[in-house]
């Protein structure tokens, strides 16, 4: 359609205004909590993309808006492969004390120098009359038959409050200086 | 705040070629983020892509897929390119959509890449999500989308280059 055609070109090649990048940390090596706080309330959405890897072994790191630590504040679904079989699993309230949405390689377990990665949405962060959905797309390839993961996962967020800050944990050791995570806003 | 979100480079083919290569790509951004549609002129050929321009045995790959009737897992390893699609030959029907997430790209770690592959033949195709490892410490300087069997890709074809700086 003309109109489309013209909007296409008014737009090429001129970079994104909506896409916004807010703030972004590395890990140290000696501790395995990230915070983002001060989160601007002026987004549609947010995004945090990132490789990690933690000083021992693989496994699930979480994600908790303004640090809610309550296990009757989250369900999670998730489906994952890896490299032969797939599996689906979910947790109602009561067990989870914040939202998974993110895998990391372990310095210990894995080639040295592998990250996972990550890509995970949360929309509508700062309503105040929803709760609040993540949706996270993350994994890695270790060049073996084992030790390959890739995950989507669905975690809800009973709560209506906004989110103001995100503090991520790993579940065990700290983040390598291998690690970069970076907050995004959407408008 | 910075813009974060840029096109660094887009291209579309007028002609039946064997790849879209992005070349010369700057350091200057965290990731980058490629879009491709495509379809294939012969059988036989499944997307993968390459970095710069290598083609050893440095890539593996794991997958989660559904075919419209069951969902299945698969992985590869010491691959002599990143398999964008484990499952299927790419159709010459109808045209697919990639979209392509390449972490850390100037970095010093190894390289993850995570993509999508969205392919309907209205009777055919299948849906999946990839995890791709090149095994390099090398900062990516060029991408290389292409077949593993070499077939070309017909005219239309396009693939756009994004890329994301984080604070």
């Amino acid at each position: 359609m003309p109109i489309l055609g013209t909007l296409a070109s008014q737009f090429a090649g001129k970079p994104f205004t909506s896409f916004e990048s807010i703030a972004s940390a590395t890990g140290t090596g000696s501790s395995g909590t990230i915070t983002f706080s001060s989160i601007p309330q002026t987004y549609s959405s947010l995004q945090i993309r990132c490789v990690s890897q933690l000083s021992a072994t693989k496994g699930y790191t979480i994600v908790k808006p303004n640090n809610d630590s309550s296990t009757s504040n989250y369900t999670f679904h998730s489906t994952y492969g890896d490299g032969l079989t797939v599996t689906s699993d979910g947790y109602v309230t009561g067990s989870l004390g914040g939202s998974y949405s993110i895998y990391s390689t372990g310095a210990t377990s894995e080639l040295s120098d592998n990250v996972a990665a990550t890509i995970l949405d949360i929309h509508d962060y700062a309503s105040t009359n929803k709760y609040k959905t993540f949706c996270s797309f993350t994994g890695y390839s270790n060049n073996q038959s084992t030790n390959n993961l890739i995950f989507l996962i669905s975690t809800l967020w009973l709560s209506t409050s906004a989110i103001s800050s995100l503090t991520i944990e790993a579940q065990g050791g700290n983040f390598t200086t291998k690690t970069t995570i970076s907050l995004y806003g959407i408008k | 705040m910075p813009t974060t979100y840029e096109k660094i480079a887009t291209t579309t083919l007028s002609s039946a070629t064997s790849n879209i290569t992005f070349n010369s790509i700057p350091a200057t951004y965290t990731d980058l983020r490629i879009v491709w549609v495509y379809k294939a002129v012969s059988a036989g050929n499944t997307a993968f892509l390459q970095f710069n321009s290598d083609t050893a045995s440095n890539y593996s790959y794991t997958t989660l897929y559904g075919t419209g009737s069951a969902g299945g897992s698969q992985r590869s390893t010491n691959n002599t390119g990143a398999y964008l699609v484990s499952y299927a030959e790419a159709p010459t029907s109808e045209w697919q959509l990639q979209t392509i997430d390449i972490f850390s790209y100037a970095g010093s770690t190894f390289k993850t890449l995570l993509n999508t592959y969205s392919g309907d033949t209205n009777g055919g195709g299948f849906i999946s999500r990839g995890v791709n490892l090149w095994r390099s410490t090398s900062a990516i300087t060029s991408v290389a989308l292409k077949f593993d069997a070499g077939g070309n890709m017909p005219s239309g074809s396009t693939a756009t280059l994004y890329g994301i700086l984080k604070a």
